[in-house]
């Protein structure tokens, strides 16, 4: 396992948001977070980047325990957090943001630079110059993407990367994370959308206020009607 | 017409000088979001320092080498304070950074004083440019000339580092985002400290350069902050461009206005300032700032007192009416002083808490009650009571006006607004000598001879502070007090449920200035006289630190922060010359001990309870 | 064709930021009780649309009519007094109160006693209050501050407190989105059962593509900012246009479109 969590819990102010998390994620393996739009996916990925000003319990990344660490400490062991709401810089040209996002080379996980990253999304390579606030929903979140690739991660945790996009970028989306999973990185990705998780993923967590409801493959969710019904926006 | 050239070049220079403090202090901002108070202090301790070595080593290489110098051991300071004191503060609420970067000032006020004195210091002449260039036969000062140059030139030095390193790139990201950046693998620990460190850099720098120009003293920090936040603010915070127009505008402004208006010369930066904002309410270049992410409303709802909490109050009401059977004359009057302020404080958080209008010119309506009583008595010849509702309505007045323009504006920017209209009323009392005495003050307003003993006017202090503070805590559990908070939890859903926002915070702002008020003309009474002082930035600031004091989420903490923090300053100013240092420590090392006021200490514990519980089953079954 | 007005007649909506047309010549209409969706890539302009009818933004030009009257560029509290409710993409509540007090603000300042400065606010409506929390299914937490309550609740608290006002026109920013299936399902009927049994109308948004094709009695999908076809779910789904600009291949919702992938 390159990331395992165990009895995660945290808290926004006062108020407890997750209840005890433990889930993993293998090398190269891609795994779906599910649960509706306040059950604590995105507590969760902040919990394991280290952004939840108060936590509790363990998150193992690489074989170190990171639960203490500072954010950037987290990230800079290999472990990028592409947020739900893309946080572009929107003053700071895609270029830039990818300067920011830049970290040395890492042994043993592929090594990206913008010229990889705009093959990757060619569109990017079009809008170098381009001030991240002038762009399309859909740009910005292939761009959050790339700066986060620009650490060069071994892991990716992707919160909701569909939110807010057409059908049809979505499907271009789903074809982009296809092709990070061929290049050896891990990826935890949350999702609201059973069928977006389909295409990419190979296991799927699902989460409910704050607590593991379910583990196991996607196969086993579409044979079981009443879990969907349960926990999911089918 | 050559006068005309030589006067705008004088305002050139003024703006390179202006503009080095204000966009030390925008970066900051900008990165950090702390509205760094002390700004002004180090400034002060660049000029100090710089005087100090180029009064050792002599020469152009001396001389030059003893500003730069300066600059460099003053950002030094700056970088110690952020990693001993700011880092710790980062995430309490903005107000509390304002109010320790204050602390700070205080300090280093009384610390000037016991190194270098009281005295004016006058520091050598630039070597290179002692003497005068003749444009147009204007003799200007070769020394303005060199400021013309620098300014542009610390301007273009700013662009490239902003927009050719990493470092830059990186300091502009975290101004949009610092949390992502982070999240990026950057330590902001040391991107903020740097940050930190270049902006106090440049505001030494800037007060550096002043010694062969002007004197040194220990007033100057407060000069220089309150011209900075203007200049800050009209160019839109965050923004060095904005600063460098807005300190040309504010100088050229200033080196004009001084020949055509020169009787409104204070004011006039704060008339530009209000109309800039007025049209912009952002400032030039700035924008609107995000909502901050994610904020967790309070789990207690406010209510009103229960039974048991009506009896202690009353209990406690009782035994402070009881003191003047117990105490002297000297400690009576001290308690009218207290009840006095707490009235000032409540009225303040009612706008704060209750209104969420964090208001910096708050003793706008304080002086202004001050001065309409002590006009009532002196020029109408009215006795007590009429003459206490003069200066009530007068600061009521003052409110209605102020209010006007500053709803227009929210956050930071209305801050700054209502610091800047408290600047042209202490103007205005300050220089229209005829009718308010100016410096000299208003004497002789004494209160009728039923309650001109200390312990008559006590109970008098007493009830209109209580009456006060139980008029304001109806007025937050009536209808228009749900109607104000609505606009402070959420102006957008507020607007879309029919409630106007803007006329809404002025009849608040118009309550809060009216009890000011009320407040301002008893404590002319109590002292007798009226100054500017009263009117000025410190009484608002004393506002501001007994509300943090009390505990910003409460419905009237304020009053146990004024209490707490007249007594403190009234006993301080008894016992030490160094006042300033004692005080400014005490509320810097208050507000790292209790980020969350000293009313906010219970409510600390009480809140510790986790809020969300695991989950009440859902109920979508009770729907349709 | 009857003789009173349409509930809601837009006319040419038009909207530009510093050269970007957002909307451009926006026409539409909806009646008393009925159910329209306004879908569309994000960056489409569906937002600004709404945000031009509540009056949040001003339009550069074109004619909102409710009921007749003109209400275009008014400030969005005048526009709300004219009937015209509306729930948020992200919840907007008054998060320092109570679920109770949050609705009896709302109503108090419908009653237009929100300028009283004496009396207890908390012993206004409260009869009222719990009335519409009770037809939203909040009634059990009336008394829980508002900011512990779970994400679907504060839908519906949202929905009681644009309710207050006795709104003609309803406008809902994805009212669905977060909530589960069974909720969704819920909260659409009712949303329906209250649109038809007090004429009002609503318009929504929604990326929920089975909730849209499901629930909406027509659909309008607006693309770079102007209609690109309105009609029918039936008719919607089928249109070419609508599938190369926003619907894709159907590989991302339930009901595939005939003839789309799998």
């Amino acid at each position: 396992m390159t990331l395992t969590v165990s009895n995660l819990r945290g808290w926004y102010g006062a108020a407890q948001i997750l209840f005890g998390i433990d889930l993993g994620v293998a090398d190269g393996e891609v795994v779906a977070l599910l649960g509706r739009n306040g059950a604590g996916k995105s507590t969760t990925f902040r919990a394991i980047a280290g952004l939840l000003a108060r936590r509790d319990g363990q998150v193992t990344f690489g074989g170190t325990d990171v639960s203490r660490e500072p954010v950037y400490a987290i990230a800079r062991r290999g472990l990028a957090y592409v947020p739900e709401d893309r946080r572009i810089f929107a003053d700071l040209t895609v270029e830039e943001n990818l300067e920011v996002g830049r970290q040395p080379q890492r042994a043993g996980v592929p090594h990206w630079t913008p010229e990889r990253l705009y093959a990757l999304f060619p569109n990017l390579g079009t809008m170098r110059k381009r001030l991240g606030g002038a762009m399309s929903g859909g740009e910005q979140q292939m761009l959050t993407i790339a700066r986060s690739l620009m650490g060069n991660p071994s892991l990716v945790l992707l919160d909701e990367p569909s939110e807010g996009l057409a059908p049809k970028i979505v499907e271009d989306m789903a074809h982009a994370i296809r092709a990070l999973k061929a290049e050896g990185l891990s990826i935890l990705v949350s999702e609201q959308n059973l069928h977006f998780a389909r295409l990419i993923s190979d296991r799927a967590v699902i989460i409910e206020r704050g607590q593991v409801r379910f583990a196991g493959t996607i196969a086993e969710i579409d044979a079981n009607a009443e879990i969907c019904e349960a926990f999911l926006t089918v | 017409m050559s006068f005309y050239v030589a006067q705008f070049l004088t305002g050139l220079a003024e703006a390179s000088s202006l503009f080095l403090v204000a966009c030390g202090l925008s970066i900051i901002f900008g990165v950090t979001r702390i509205v760094n108070f002390a700004h002004g202090a180090f400034y002060m301790l660049g000029a100090y320092i710089a005087y100090t070595l180029a009064e050792r080593f002599s020469g152009a290489i001396g001389f030059w080498g003893s500003l730069l110098t300066a600059a460099i051991i003053v950002a030094m300071l700056g970088a110690l304070v952020e990693t001993v004191l700011l880092r710790r503060i980062y995430h309490a609420p903005e107000l509390f950074q304002l109010l320790a970067t204050f602390g700070l000032t205080l300090m280093v006020e009384d610390l000037a004083v016991i190194i270098w004195g009281p005295e004016d210091l006058v520091g050598p002449r630039a070597p290179g440019f002692k003497g005068a260039v003749m444009i147009l036969g204007q003799a200007v000062p070769s020394y303005d000339l060199l400021l013309i140059v620098l300014g542009p030139l610390v301007f273009g030095l700013l662009w490239m580092l902003f927009h050719k390193t990493r470092f830059g790139v990186l300091v502009r990201a975290a101004t949009q985002d610092r949390e992502m950046v982070a999240a990026l693998g950057v330590n902001q620990r040391w991107l903020f400290t740097g940050v930190f460190a270049l902006g106090i850099f440049l505001a030494a720098l800037g007060g550096a350069l002043q010694i062969s120009r002007d004197a040194v003293n220990h007033t100057m920090d407060l000069r220089i902050i309150v011209e900075t936040f203007v200049v800050v603010v009209i160019g839109g915070l965050g923004s060095v461009g904005g600063a460098f127009l807005a300190a040309l505008i504010v100088a050229e402004f200033n080196a004009f206005g001084i020949l055509i208006f020169p009787g409104i010369s204070m004011i006039l930066m704060f008339i530009i300032m209000a109309l800039v904002l007025i049209v912009r309410p952002y400032g030039l270049l700035g924008r609107l700032e995000a909502p901050t992410r994610a904020v967790i409303a309070a789990a207690i709802v406010w209510a009103p007192l229960s039974s048991a909490g009506r009896i202690a109050v009353a209990a406690i009401v009782v035994a402070v009416a009881l003191m003047p059977f117990g105490v002297g004359d000297y400690w009576l009057t001290v308690g009218s002083e207290i009840l006095i302020f707490v009235l000032f404080a409540a009225s303040l958080q009612f706008l704060m808490s209750t209104g969420g209008l964090v208001s910096f010119g708050h003793a706008a309506f304080f002086g202004l009650g001050a001065y309409g009583a002590a006009l009532a008595v002196k020029d109408l010849g009215l006795p007590l009571l009429p003459a206490l509702a003069c200066g009530t309505t007068l600061g009521c007045a003052g409110a209605v006006v102020i209010g006007w323009f500053c709803v227009r504006l929210s956050g930071v920017y209305f801050a700054m607004l209502t610091l800047a209209f408290a600047q042209i009323v202490y103007s205005v009392a300050f220089q229209w000598t005829d009718v308010t005495g100016g410096d000299n003050g208003m004497l002789g307003v004494w209160p009728d001879a039923w309650a001109a003993s200390p312990h008559t006017f006590f109970w008098l202090a007493l009830a209109v502070a209580l009456g006060g503070v139980v008029l304001l805590r109806m007025i937050v559990f009536s209808p228009f007090g749900y109607r104000l908070r609505a606009v402070r939890d959420s102006a957008l859903r507020a607007e879309a449920t029919g409630i106007n926002r803007m006329t809404t915070q002025w009849a608040a702002l118009i309550i809060a200035g009216t009890f000011a008020g009320l407040a301002g003309a008893l404590f002319a009474f109590l002292k007798g006289s009226v100054f500017p002082d009263s009117l000025g930035v410190s009484t608002s600031v004393d506002g501001l630190v007994m509300v943090l004091l009390g505990g910003i989420g409460t419905i009237s903490g304020s009053v146990l922060g004024a209490v707490v923090y007249k007594a403190l300053s009234i006993f301080l100013v008894s016992q030490t010359d160094y006042s300033k240092l004692v005080l400014g420590a005490v509320i810097v090392g208050l507000v790292v001990v209790f980020p969350g006021g000293l009313g906010g200490i219970t409510a600390r514990f009480s809140r510790l309870r986790p809020v969300l519980g695991p989950a009440p089953p859902a109920r979508p079954e009770s729907l349709g | 064709m009857s003789a009173s007005p349409n509930l809601l007649a837009v006319e040419g909506l038009r909207k530009s930021y510093g050269g970007v047309h957002a909307v451009q010549g926006v026409s539409f209409s909806l009646e008393a009780g009925e159910i329209l969706a306004l879908i569309g890539p994000n960056g489409a302009g569906k937002s600004t649309c709404f945000n031009m009818l509540n009056g949040q933004i001003k339009p550069d030009g074109g004619t909102i009519h409710l009921k007749g009257e003109a209400i275009a560029g008014l400030p969005p509290r005048l526009i709300c007094r004219r009937g015209v409710g509306r729930t948020f993409q992200i919840t907007a509540t008054f998060a320092s109160m109570s679920v109770r007090e949050n609705v009896q603000t709302a109503l108090s300042t419908f009653a237009g006693q929100d300028r009283r400065l004496f009396g207890l606010a908390t012993r206004q409506h409260r009869h009222e209050a719990d009335g519409l929390l009770d037809h939203v299914g909040l009634l059990a937490q009336a008394d829980r501050p508002c900011a512990e309550l779970a994400y679907g609740d504060l839908k519906r608290l949202e929905l009681a407190v644009a309710l207050s006002g006795k709104p003609a026109l309803l406008l809902m920013d994805e009212p669905t989105a977060g909530m589960a299936p069974r909720e969704r399902i819920a909260l659409m009927r009712f949303t329906a059962s209250m649109a038809r049994a007090q004429g009002i109308g609503v318009l929504f948004t929604e990326h929920d593509m089975d909730i849209v094709f499901e629930h909406a009695d027509r659909v309008m999908v607006l693309n770079r900012g102007e209609v690109i076809a309105v009609g029918t779910p039936e008719t919607v789904r089928r249109d070419p246009r609508v599938r190369t600009t926003y619907l894709g291949e159907g590989l991302v919702y339930a009901r595939p479109v005939e003839g789309g992938a799998p």
